[in-house]
């Protein structure tokens, strides 16, 4: 078995969205039976073939860090957590979309993953608020996931997705939605599945095929000075 | 006219806290959620109003504010409200959002609501028989009836909780007591912590590579037909689905473990912040009041029978206040601990319910704190319930809480140097 290259994912959300099973399901290809809490952070590692069928086609194991806990934790709890955002190659957000304040708190969610290096109380260097810039010029690329898909009645079908259309654009990044406890929606050939393999292809390639072979962290150094200089005003 | 002044100044004294109530759940306890069921909102801040209108006139009574004519009015009134809700309104909805949360029953909600709350009433009904809570003489429809046995809950909840929250109190804030735990301590249990991650994902890559192995593997021999494909089946055995499960559960073990370090981990920055809070001036303001609470609680725990009058009357004001703050801070971490977003509904209906059984007792037992000529208008409204029952109740469960506190908490001091010592 030859050694294979390490990836690092984080999957971030609210309680109860979803993020054990979606987990489970990518890497296990399997419907997690009995989910429960989440202590800590749970691993699971997925086999992704990179550039599948061409001839540069190359193994790589990809680990999901599956984070758990609220944004509303004390902040022992939260210093804690922020020990296993180190060195991370991509982040899958995970929002549940019958819950319209899981999608929001995912801008909190993003900012304390990508502010670790500055803020590991939890006391973000921004303001709060969202910042465009920021996320546009974000090095690390970043998924966008919509569960409980099968709870959305067939007529409010349409404002959920413009909703998160709205959400990916913010993030500057690829979305889909689905079911956890339906293996269809990421079968082989879907729009999910490929949306899937991009991100996963384009984690791969940030981390081992960059020009700069310095290390994610997130939000540079030299944005936060800029942003920082813009409260002086 | 007096009366309608009165009457006004309570409406508008119960909208206010209803606002509170309302504003409460939205900021605090919904703050990750969506609000979809807004009649679980109305139902926790009526409840809030009505048990913080309670206090007010107990407040009223003793400043000697409103006449008393309206005052007593209002206290029946106000019973009579509050007693509704939290014996019909609050356990139905209750009832009825466990009912729908639950897949199968959705098409008779309404019915299997209903069918709860019987059995509610039934099991609140058999709560009176064994306590000597009631003297004879009344008849089985009086609101004594029903007072008694809210009360007898109440006050068990709130004895069970002041018992630990004596010990408690002293414990968290005096300094004494605060283990001493350093940068580098903290440092070392992250980077375990770090090693037992890595360990599990190696052991997991092993995992679903053999498993990737094996699929690819399995598709091949299912291509193996006949004679040879027979052969090579027998000549190489399936060792990999054996070792596959004894990697298993040695992942399982190191999840197991990296759960326990994180835990541990929380527990020592939790201790650390408690250090640096210690050193600021308001730490140490608290830490003042700690000891003097402190004693005051182990006075309380030893010395029960006496009471001076004048101090008693001062506590009541401030028992009161902290007692309201206290229950919401404690509801509210609760709340997070345990809610998601199924059963936040009926969560907080619960603790709407714990609410107003502990503010209904509260008053019940305040009568022992208060002086004599104010104790009238409680025994009035209140109706012959035997007070010295629930005093004497409420302090066995008291001791017997703190005791067990005090008992807990030596075990768990105890076990924490000892976890250190095997890092």
């Amino acid at each position: 078995m030859a050694s294979l290259d390490r990836v690092k994912v984080l999957v971030l959300g609210d309680s109860g969205v979803g993020k054990s099973s979606l987990v489970h399901l990518l890497c296990q290809n399997q419907v997690l039976g009995n989910p429960s809490w989440t202590v800590g952070c749970s691993v699971d590692v997925r086999v992704q073939d990179y550039k599948e069928g061409t001839p540069e086609e190359k193994t790589y194991y990809i680990e999901l860090w599956d984070v758990g806990g609220s944004l509303g934790s004390a902040s022992s709890i939260k210093s804690t957590r922020a020990v296993f955002y180190n060195s991370v190659n991509g982040i899958m957000l995970v929002h549940d979309l019958t819950n319209k304040k899981s999608s929001q708190n995912l801008y909190r969610w993003s900012l304390e993953a990508l502010n670790k290096d500055s803020s590991p109380t939890g006391v973000i260097v921004s303001n709060g608020d969202y910042d465009r810039e920021q996320f546009a010029e974000n090095s690390v690329p970043l998924l966008l996931i919509g569960t409980k898909f099968d709870q959305i009645p067939e007529t409010k079908r349409n404002e959920v997705l413009t909703r998160t259309a709205f959400l990916s654009e913010d993030f500057n990044a690829e979305e889909f939605n689905l079911d956890c406890t339906n293996p269809r929606y990421l079968a082989a050939g879907t729009s999910n599945a490929v949306k899937l393999s991009r991100f996963f292809d384009k984690v791969i390639e940030k981390r081992y095929f960059t020009r700069d072979p310095s290390p994610m962290t997130g939000f540079t150094d030299r944005k936060r000075f800029n942003f920082k200089s813009l409260h002086y005003d | 006219m007096s009366f309608l002044v009165d009457s006004v100044i309570m409406f508008t004294s119960q909208v206010l806290f209803f606002g509170f109530g309302w504003l409460f759940f939205m900021r605090q306890l919904f703050k990750d959620y969506e609000v979809r069921q807004y009649i679980v909102q109305v139902v926790f801040s009526i409840t809030f109003a009505f048990s913080c209108t309670m206090f007010e006139l107990i407040i009223f009574e003793i400043l000697g504010a409103l006449s008393s004519n309206s005052r007593y009015f209002h206290w029946k009134l106000n019973l009579y409200v509050i007693l509704l809700v939290l014996i019909f309104v609050v356990p139905f909805y209750i009832g009825y959002f466990v009912v729908s949360n639950i897949r199968l029953l959705q098409r008779q909600k309404l019915l299997f609501a209903c069918m709860v709350w019987f059995t509610f009433m039934y099991f609140f009904w058999k709560l009176g028989d064994p306590f000597p809570i009631l003297s004879p003489k009344h008849g089985i429809l009086s609101i004594e009836q029903l007072i008694s046995r809210v009360g007898v809950i109440g006050v068990t909840l709130m004895a069970l909780l002041s018992g630990f929250g004596a010990v408690n109190c002293p414990y968290t804030y005096m300094s004494y007591f605060l283990r001493n735990v350093t940068d580098s301590d903290i440092l070392a249990l992250e980077r375990r912590l770090l090693q037992t991650m890595d360990m599990i994902v190696s052991k997991k890559k092993r995992i679903a590579m053999t498993r990737r192995q094996m699929y690819q593997r399995g598709e091949d021999q299912n291509k193996q037909t006949g004679f040879w494909g027979m052969i090579k089946s027998v000549t190489s055995p399936q060792t990999g689905s054996e070792n596959l499960s004894l990697i298993q559960q040695e992942v399982d073990a190191l999840e197991e473990l990296s759960r326990q370090l994180f835990l541990e981990t929380v527990d020592l920055q939790a201790t650390k912040e408690r250090i640096e809070y210690s050193t600021t001036f308001q730490g140490k303001y608290f830490n003042f009041l700690g000891y003097f609470f402190s004693i005051y609680c182990v006075w309380k725990i030893f010395m029960v029978k006496f009471w001076s009058q004048h101090i008693s009357f001062i506590l009541v004001g401030i028992i009161i206040v902290t007692s309201i703050r206290g229950l919401l801070i404690t509801l509210t971490k609760f709340f997070y601990a345990i809610s998601s977003s199924k059963s936040s509904n009926v969560i907080v209906l619960v603790l709407a319910q714990i609410m107003g059984m502990y503010f209904v007792s509260s008053v019940l037992l305040m009568r022992m704190s208060m002086p004599l000529e104010y104790r009238t208008i409680v025994t009035e409204v209140l109706g012959e319930l035997q007070f010295n029952f629930y005093h004497r109740w409420f302090d066995v469960i008291f001791l017997v809480s703190a005791l067990s506190s005090i008992l807990f908490l030596y075990l768990a001091h105890k076990q924490a140097p000892e976890k250190q010592m095997a890092l």
